[in-house]
């Protein structure tokens, strides 16, 4: 009976199936379409009229935007010595978060992988995702109780007569690094897991010790890996403006000036927005040169 | 004084005893494998004389020197890996240059050495390719010009021709033996292949268990197996033990024959008085190319394995078929008794 509706179902003719087969050309249009109307209608388009804007300009006496064609906003963001110095500062500040978590996340990598008991690593790899279920704002929140005039750190470090430096720019950076450090952490560490074990041993039997194997044969194997993670850090870090908000003080980053603008004059925070779109562009081609995105 | 000499070495992993108690002296200049099936302890025991592993009990010496805690950059041992364990991201010259490299040899010294080395092994041209782009016997061949590079005293091999096809493996292991005697380092060689460690080796050591069974030539672990599991391991045999036994030789020992060493001869014919026999019937005659295998069924009710080399062309009236009454015929120096 089986065999009889088997043979009853092979045969019943599928149009669709069968006209795909042949013609590769639909088939892969009709895969594509819904992505490729996602990041050409939605993406590029509002990234392109985010550009045009930029190059619009607010009339100062209706102070409504009038459409039209002139480079003053640029001028001014590339210019205006507070505009650079909050493009220098935010670009430091990202570098330095990016530059933290690699820090981090390398040692931490080869532990996990290499040293820890299964558990362990088990354990250190929820405590890594773990933050990354919480709310963003929440550990912003978090890390502004922890640093407040009479928080935490303060409390804790009282008996040792140590003070925490206040909302001020290491604070932005601690956070950041908080915020991000896991896009950093698996990358690296899933890199680092996928390194042959004998390799390591093969370094070792050749006369190499711990360092000389992390540096010639770990960090080599394991760029792609943190290539991929510092883009994260890195333009995640560049667009944030609600850590130096919150855990700041004065600090200013290039998100800060944008979030002012957005609503007095579109045109200047669509132009400075450019700026860290450039950073990453900048960013992603040096990256390119040192031939890592080819084994992403 | 032997070269490496290994006393009671024993290694857990876990509740697993992996190696458990093995002692054994390594010659200079000797080709000697350490072979036994998957999980016997012979890749532990390789990986505790390269520093890999460190040993729960026991000792390992090199030359006179203790080196059973140091580590595997202070021992004057390479290793050739399974898989080769090429880097994949440095191309064929700085994989060969690497150990170099750690010791410090000035860089155009170190050039000179390796590209000499990869020349040795016939693959000058691959020097500025990466590993990925070679295939199988070549990075096996790398591995080992890259071990060889640093002219150890010992060069150790954890199953190298493992992943190399049949043909491939059969020149390897002739090149590997021609290497180690123009080299005169000595080999510890670990397979499973009792026919590649046969060929090879100048002694053999089987390994059952995570303990050694026996140490000896080719020739006296095959002809005089010291344990069942060696008559099993090395090659077809007929084990008889017990009653068997006792029918068979007429003692109640154990006693192993290779099936090659036995002959079928018509039922009702003689044999010559320092021979032994037993009568049966044949169950299975199979051709596999150079034998024709019998399958046999005693009088005594137990079954035999015996072959036959085709030396010719078989003549039909000469050989034997399933159901024939056939006499099976040995040497009495042929049976090997197995004392433990």
């Amino acid at each position: 009976m089986t065999q009889m509706t088997q043979v009853v179902a092979k045969k019943q003719s599928k149009p669709i199936s069968s006209y795909l087969l042949r013609r590769t050309k639909v088939r892969l249009l009709s895969i594509l379409a819904p992505p490729m109307t996602w990041i050409v209608g939605v993406y590029i388009v509002s990234l392109f009229l985010l550009l045009i804007t930029a190059f619009w300009n607010v009339d100062p006496f209706t102070s409504l935007v009038s459409p039209g064609f002139n480079l003053e906003n640029f001028k001014m963001v590339l210019t205006v010595p507070a505009y650079i110095a909050t493009s220098i500062r935010t670009l430091l500040i990202a570098l330095a978060v990016t530059a933290i978590c690699i820090f981090f996340a390398v040692p931490l990598g080869i532990y996990m992988a290499k040293i820890a008991k299964p558990w362990v690593r088990n354990l250190l790899a929820v405590a890594i995702t773990l933050p990354l279920w919480a709310g963003y704002l929440v550990k912003i929140i978090a890390m502004r109780l922890v640093f407040t005039e009479e928080g935490f750190f303060n409390w804790a470090m009282a008996p040792f007569g140590i003070r925490g430096p206040g909302f001020s720019i290491p604070i932005v950076i601690l956070t950041l690094t908080y915020l991000w450090f896991p896009y950093m952490a698996l990358p690296v560490y899933t890199a680092i897991r996928q390194i042959p074990p004998n390799l390591f041993d093969a370094s070792s039997d050749m006369g190499a010790k711990g360092f000389t194997t992390i540096y010639r044969v770990v960090f080599p194997l394991i760029t792609p890996a943190v290539i991929a993670g510092s883009v994260f850090t890195f333009s995640l870090s560049l667009g944030d403006y609600l850590a130096a908000r919150f855990t700041g003080g004065a600090t200013q980053m290039i998100g800060s000036i944008i979030a002012q603008n957005i609503n007095l004059n579109p045109p200047v925070a669509a132009a400075y927005s450019m700026i860290p779109i450039f950073f990453i562009v900048i960013y992603l081609m040096v990256a390119r040169r040192t031939g890592s995105l080819e084994r992403m | 004084m032997a070269l490496i000499e290994i006393r009671n070495l024993a290694k857990a992993f876990g509740t697993v005893k992996a190696v458990d108690g093995v002692t054994l002296d390594i010659g200079s200049g000797e080709f000697i494998t350490l072979l036994g099936p998957s999980g016997s302890g012979k890749t532990t025991v390789l990986r505790m004389i390269a520093g890999f592993e460190d040993p729960d009990a026991g000792s390992i010496s090199l030359d006179g020197e203790d080196i059973t805690h140091l580590p595997p950059f202070d021992r004057d041992v390479n290793t050739v890996f399974q898989d080769y364990a090429l880097f994949p991201h440095m191309t064929i010259q700085e994989n060969v240059e690497y150990g170099l490299r750690t010791r410090k040899v000035p860089k155009v010294e170190r050039a000179k050495q390796a590209l000499e080395a990869i020349a040795s092994v016939k693959l000058e041209h691959t020097a500025d390719r990466l590993p990925h782009q070679l295939s199988g016997g070549q990075r096996q061949r790398i591995a080992l010009a890259r071990a060889l590079v640093l002219r150890p005293r010992v060069l150790l091999l954890d199953e190298p021709l493992g992943a190399l096809d049949r043909q491939l493996r059969e020149e390897m292991q002739i090149e590997l033996k021609k290497i180690q005697r123009d080299a005169g380092i000595t080999f510890i060689f670990v397979t499973h292949d009792q026919e590649e460690a046969m060929r090879m080796s100048d002694r053999i050591v089987v390994f059952n268990e995570g303990r050694v069974e026996q140490v000896g030539t080719p020739q006296d672990v095959y002809n005089k197996p010291a344990t069942r599991f060696v008559a099993g391991f090395l090659g077809a045999a007929n084990i008889l033990s017990g009653e068997d036994a006792k029918k068979a030789f007429g003692k109640l020992k154990t006693v192993s024959i290779r099936p090659e060493r036995m002959r079928l001869q018509p039922g009702n014919s003689k044999i010559s008085s320092d021979e032994s026999s037993v009568s049966a019937v044949v169950q299975e005659a199979a051709f596999v190319g150079a034998n024709t295998v019998y399958i046999v069924e005693t009088e005594f009710g137990f079954r035999l394995n015996v072959s036959k080399t085709n030396t010719e062309l078989l003549v039909q009236d000469k050989s034997f078929a399933a159901g024939d009454r056939v006499l099976v015929v040995w040497h009495n120096s042929q049976a090997a008794e197995i004392p433990a």
